[in-house]
């Protein structure tokens, strides 16, 4: 009974520390006045101000842009890469990829993204440009970091595939490349499909490595984030703030809700087994 | 063709697929890596030097005390240290406040499993910009915490521009990178060792230290350097929260950044990469383990 109490009071001051802050910002983004401290009037002043903020809206067609180009980069090479690294018979091999896809996992943002940006840097010098950072330094960038999750995500379900499938389907008569698109990938897909969704949020999140990749003006939302917040306080950025939350929740329910249906639908099928 | 010669035409097809990754990686995550050596011993001119070392280790300021007396400091070394000690310490309160937690969720019922791990994953999905931007806000002189204070007529705390105010950032923004590794693990172990454990005479209290602890451990290495490495190298939380220019060592780098001085900014993040390198080579000697194994 103590416990029970314990375990109550100490989970409701966990998501009172996660999510007070988060209330209060989407609060005040319905505040008529600038004041973060003071509710005066309710008010949808900052939204209308935020639609008719051009450099935002830009950006976030920039982080699309740029998402769904590395996610799906990163998820092809990266596919590609986990079916050579499991049949890889030489160890050092794998070993050393094993270390060197590890790198960006484990370095911290910051160095990722001063290291790409010395590189692009140097090469751009070499070509006697001004400024080599562009939309395609920060896509290469994001590729970069994207690709270790989809190669984690998709080894392991290669390696609970049955070896003995691709070859099954030669014996049918297909070619290699037509086996592995017909009886491999269909197994690893789930692998494949969590891998590119991983590729996609960690491209619309990042701040630290675009920041330093960023050039030539492209900017993504967590830049143009961080631009509104290096001045003064605007209320638009609270309204901004409050639609990001709400398109998160509504995401993260329905994908639970999926799992739940998927859920079920296995059991229900065990069941008939 | 015989069954092994088809199993190697297989496996040769599906070797070549890996040439594309293998270039990519050599190109874009070890050849930039060099690009921070290179460019941390080369001046302007990318003639060989030293300097750029020798200035993080020797470049001197003076501080004034708390007693108020002026004190010469070695500048980097002070930023190094006081990124550590803040990094630390977060990474102390995420594990005290998230280690309970992660265990009460992994014994509650799988529905409620389920919406709280969803909940805890909800402000983790909101760019760290926005959740830093919004403690700004709360510990600001004239913030909502000082507003309350006001209203109850008690006096106004000071707390923007402070090192408890970066702390309560990084422990906001990583908490749930402790919470969920930790989580995945403990709800992975297997119930009847708990119940095998109490059988055998174990108190709850021995139950806990001598299962759960233990049987937990990848989850705790793996939360500890999630939380340890984005808190020791941010800058945003830094300025933000702490008001300070030159604070830790992600914004002694950005600013070398900003301010265009390429080559002491990868000296910078030279040292401070050589480094983490010996304190993951350390962690995973002492704990036998990768870092990041058994992760989420």
């Amino acid at each position: 009974m103590r416990t029970s109490m314990f375990s109550r009071l100490w989970t409701v001051i966990i998501f009172i520390y996660l999510f007070a802050p988060i209330a209060i910002l989407i609060v005040f983004s319905f505040n008529a006045a600038k004041s973060l401290s003071v509710f005066s009037a309710p008010s949808l002043k900052w939204y209308r101000e935020l639609f008719r903020d051009d450099v935002t809206l830009a950006s976030l067609k920039n982080t699309l842009l740029l998402a769904v180009s590395a996610s799906i980069v990163s998820t092809v090479m990266g596919t590609a890469a986990a079916v050579g690294i499991n049949k890889l018979r030489r160890r050092w091999l794998a070993a050393a990829l094993d270390t060197v896809t590890n790198i960006p996992m484990v370095n911290p943002d910051i160095i990722t993204g001063i290291s790409l940006m010395l590189m692009f840097v140097f090469v751009g010098r070499l070509f006697g440009l001004a400024t080599s950072l562009s939309f395609w330094t920060m896509l290469l960038a994001h590729i970069t970091f994207c690709l270790p999750y989809v190669i984690l995500q998709v080894l392991p379900k290669l390696r609970q595939m049955d070896p003995a499938l691709p070859e099954a389907a030669m014996d049918l008569g297909c070619t290699p490349l037509r086996a592995f698109f017909k009886a491999e990938l269909p197994e690893i897909m789930p692998g494949v499909i969590t891998g590119m969704i991983m590729a996609f949020t960690l491209s619309l999140d990042d701040f630290v490595i675009s920041y330093f990749t960023q050039g030539n003006g492209f900017q993504t939302l967590p830049i143009r984030i961080y631009n509104m917040t290096k001045k003064t306080v605007t209320p638009k950025m609270y309204a901004l703030a409050t639609i990001i939350f709400f398109v998160i929740l509504t995401l993260l329910l329905i994908t639970n809700l999926i799992g739940d249906e998927d859920g079920a639908k296995r059991r229900r099928s065990k069941k008939r087994v | 063709m015989n069954r092994k010669a088809r199993g190697d035409s297989i496996a040769a097809v599906q070797r070549a697929a890996l040439a594309p990754y293998t270039v990519w990686a050599v190109v874009f995550i070890v050849v930039p890596l060099f690009f921070i050596a290179y460019y941390a011993f080369t001046d302007d001119s990318f003639r060989f030097t030293t300097a750029n070392i020798v200035r993080f280790f020797t470049t001197t300021s003076e501080v004034v005390t708390e007693k108020g007396i002026p004190r010469e400091v070695r500048t980097y070394l002070l930023i190094f240290a006081r990124s550590l000690k803040l990094a630390v310490i977060s990474t102390i309160l995420c594990l005290l406040l998230g280690y309970p937690f992660a265990y009460l969720i992994s014994r509650a019922g799988a529905r409620a499993q389920k919406t709280m791990i969803t909940l805890v994953m909800v402000p983790m999905w909101m760019n760290f910009l926005i959740r830093t931007y919004a403690w700004m806000t709360l510990l600001q002189d004239t913030g909502l915490i000082n507003s309350f204070l006001g209203m109850l007529h008690l006096p106004a705390l000071h707390m923007i521009g402070t090192e408890g105010a970066v702390v309560v950032g990084m422990v906001y923004d990583y908490l749930p990178y402790m919470i969920l590794p930790i989580y995945s693990v403990m709800a992975k172990m297997d119930e009847k060792l708990i119940e095998a454990a109490h059988d055998l005479g174990c108190s709850s209290s021995g139950v806990l230290r001598r299962v759960v602890v233990p049987l937990s451990m990848p989850g705790v290495v793996s939360g500890i350097t999630m939380v340890l490495v984005p808190s020791i190298s941010t800058f945003y939380i830094s300025q933000k929260l702490g008001n300070g220019k030159f604070y830790l060592i992600g914004d002694a780098i950005e600013s070398q950044y900003t301010a265009n001085n390429l080559h002491f900014a990868a000296a910078i993040a030279f040292i401070f990469m050589i480094v983490l390198l010996a304190a993951m080579a350390l962690m995973r000697k002492l704990t036998g383990r990768r870092v990041y194994e058994g992760g989420m």
